[in-house]
């Protein structure tokens, strides 16, 4: 097994971080490399406790307490974890189901990198989180899809997953319940639409990862034609505590209707990047400059993706937006995957548009037209005007075409092409202006795009 | 219309027409056939083997071409156009050879902010090989531009081979790493 010996950069903790006000859920012993065996998580961090709780209570009474903790999903959406879980249809006397519990870590969205450190660190939270989530749910098969590239994290999965098996946590009978599970590591091929629960479903099964038509939900009809959950890595490995906690408690960090904690990737400009695990509701301005520490240039911060490169941007306005779903969502933008991008007034918007736009365009996977084609005209249409060639009715141009991508796709990709393409046109719009009519960039601190390659 | 067009990125989808190149190898060995056979048979349905099954011809082959595919086809009994059509969706399985030391660098947003385009030039001019050009003349270097590696509160970031990462990069650790590289402290490209 290929165990990471080098020392780790990211940074996971702040400055009052572990106490009652900032609780630590989710990064424990996170930095220590040293950290994820079975014996350190059960002796140091609570481990395997909140498992043994829900073992012993009615698979009905586990998707209650998640309900009650009020957990929403940390994947994007942030739909309810626990009212995801009760559709799923229960066994009746005339018609038996298999069911599948799902593990989402295929983390590509740009600006994010927290489930990378759950499994990097606590990889027998996760379990224990599926473990949890299959028994509420009486599914006898958890597969987690891994994206390709972490092909250590998917070696020490396994090592993890070993050690459970060797403890009696996972295979037959758990621990006397009458209840079997066994996990299965896939591992993807790097492909940013396999995050899509619906392509992820079809690349499990070795397709094409292509999102497929909803109707039928997975929950009805999922991978092998059978009803499955999907779930994003951090929110499963958030059952964990929510368990041995208990709900209700859990249900006191946050705000009322964005309950409990979630971790926030901070990168880009700004002095002391890394995770940060807060509860929702955090003003994104007190993240920014009191927790990490401002701008790393020196400079202003112009802008702030909120929620991954799908998020519509903030600029300094919407500052003192709180972090939660709702909040962040009646500002315009999406709290999404938590992973918050900060852009100094140095940087060029419109070298930073086509970045994205050219990362949509590379990613979308071709079935429906107005993205395939969309996202390309788009970055065709950003590519001239960043070199100088660029018209007056080209803004008309990406204005009208945003209302023609999103919503009209089977997936949610177009959309979050469109989220970040409007919002910077409509809030940096002189910066575009100025492209056009001077042929070169209104700022040019930090080059984005490189002279060799795609550029 | 006359502006300049975006360049092709580096995993270009093939041209109508275009041949793959041509592996060494044409058929799995026996071990190899038992271990994609063993994997196929965690999944209820075989056709849940493709995906590993690829990465283990990118691993034995070296590259994905179409022996490789229809090696994998064959090993599991599945058409060869699924499988075909499963390789050129997924921008991990090489269709074309590369170096010993692919070099995966990083140019999403947020290493972009950290200095990903400067760190991806350098590594063009100290390997003299262009962003999915394909491997240099001695075989040694390939270099490619990826989409986000999930390092993004450390980029710049770049990966040797599916080898663990290095994060942070500047002028003097590319120095190191590419020195790492020649004395052989990583492994090689599918080994």
């Amino acid at each position: 097994m290929a165990i990471r010996t080098k020392p780790d950069h990211q940074r996971y903790t702040f400055e009052g971080f572990g106490s009652a006000k900032y609780p630590n859920l989710m990064l424990r012993g996170a930095g220590d490399l040293n950290n994820w065996p079975l014996a350190v998580y059960e002796s140091k961090h609570e481990g395997y406790a909140g498992m043994r709780k829900a073992l012993q209570m009615e698979p009905g009474a586990v998707i209650e307490d998640v309900k009650t903790s009020g957990i929403r999903g940390r994947g994007g959406a942030g739909f309810p974890a626990g009212l995801k879980w009760s559709f799923m249809p229960k066994d009746t006397a005339e018609r038996k189901f298999t069911r599948y519990l799902v593990i989402n870590a295929d983390e590509g969205e740009p600006g994010t990198f927290k489930d990378r450190a759950i499994l990097e660190y606590n990889p027998h939270q996760l379990i224990e989180g599926c473990i949890i989530a299959a028994y509420a749910m009486q599914a006898n098969t958890c597969y987690v899809y891994i994206r390709g590239e972490f092909l250590w994290l998917i070696e020490k999965l396994e090592a993890a997953i070993e050690e459970a098996k060797a403890k009696g946590y996972l295979g037959k009978d758990i621990l006397g319940s009458g209840f079997d599970l066994e996990i299965l590591v896939h591992r993807g091929a790097g492909a940013y639409i396999c995050g899509e629960e619906t392509a992820l479903l079809n690349s499990l099964e070795g397709r094409r990862g292509e999102p497929r038509v909803k109707p039928p939900f997975p929950a009805a009809k999922g991978v092998f034609g059978a009803p499955t959950t999907i779930n994003n890595v951090e929110t499963i490995a958030a059952v964990a505590p929510i368990l041995r906690m208990g709900g209700a408690e859990y249900a006191k960090l946050g705000t009322p209707k964005n309950t409990g904690t979630r971790v926030f990737c901070l990168s880009g400009h700004i002095k002391r990047p890394g995770l940060y695990e807060l509860p929702l509701g955090v003003p994104l301005d007190f993240i920014l400059n009191d927790l990490a520490g401002g701008s790393s240039t020196g400079k202003k911060i112009k802008a702030v993706i909120p929620g991954g490169a799908s998020a519509p941007v903030f600029s300094e306005k919407e500052f003192s937006t709180p972090m939660d779903f709702d909040a962040v969502r009646n500002a315009g933008s999406m709290a999404g995957s938590g992973g918050v991008i900060v852009l100094d007034e140095d940087t060029c918007m419109v070298q930073a548009c086509l970045r994205l736009i050219r990362f949509y365009a590379h990613e979308s996977c071709g079935q429906c037209t107005p993205c395939r084609e969309g996202c390309n005209w788009m970055e065709m249409i950003l590519h001239r005007i960043e070199h100088g060639q660029g018209r007056t009715e080209d803004l008309d141009l990406l204005a009208s075409m945003t209302p023609n991508i999103a919503g009209k796709t089977l997936c949610a990709l177009g959309d979050a092409a469109c989220g970040p393409m409007d919002s910077i046109l409509q809030k940096f719009r002189h910066e575009f202006v100025h492209h056009i009519e001077h042929k070169t960039c209104m700022v040019s601190g930090h080059r984005l795009l490189a002279h060799v390659g795609a550029h | 219309m006359n502006h300049p067009q975006p360049p092709e990125t580096s995993d270009k989808p093939l041209a109508t027409g275009e041949r793959l190149p041509k592996t060494e190898l044409k058929d799995f060995g026996p071990e190899a056939v038992k271990e994609i056979l063993a994997i196929a048979a965690k999944y209820p349905d075989k056709l849940a083997a493709t995906l590993p099954a690829l990465h283990i011809a990118q691993r034995d082959f070296g590259f994905v071409g179409l022996d490789a595919m229809k090696a994998v086809a064959k090993a599991l009994s599945i058409p060869e156009g699924h499988v075909f059509g499963v390789a050129s969706f997924y921008s991990m399985y090489q269709k074309h050879p590369v170096g010993r030391h692919h070099i995966q660098v990083c140019t999403n947003i947020s290493c972009a902010l950290r200095g990903a385009a400067k760190l991806l030039e350098k590594v063009s001019e100290r390997t003299g090989v262009e962003p999915g050009a394909g491997p240099s003349a001695d075989g040694e270097w390939s270099v490619e531009e990826v989409e986000c590696l999930a390092s993004c509160g450390s980029g710049p970031c770049l990966q040797v081979n599916h080898d663990i990462y290095d994060e942070d990069v500047d002028e003097a650790k590319l120095e190191s790493i590419l020195e790492g590289c020649k004395r052989g402290e990583y492994r090689a490209w599918a080994k």
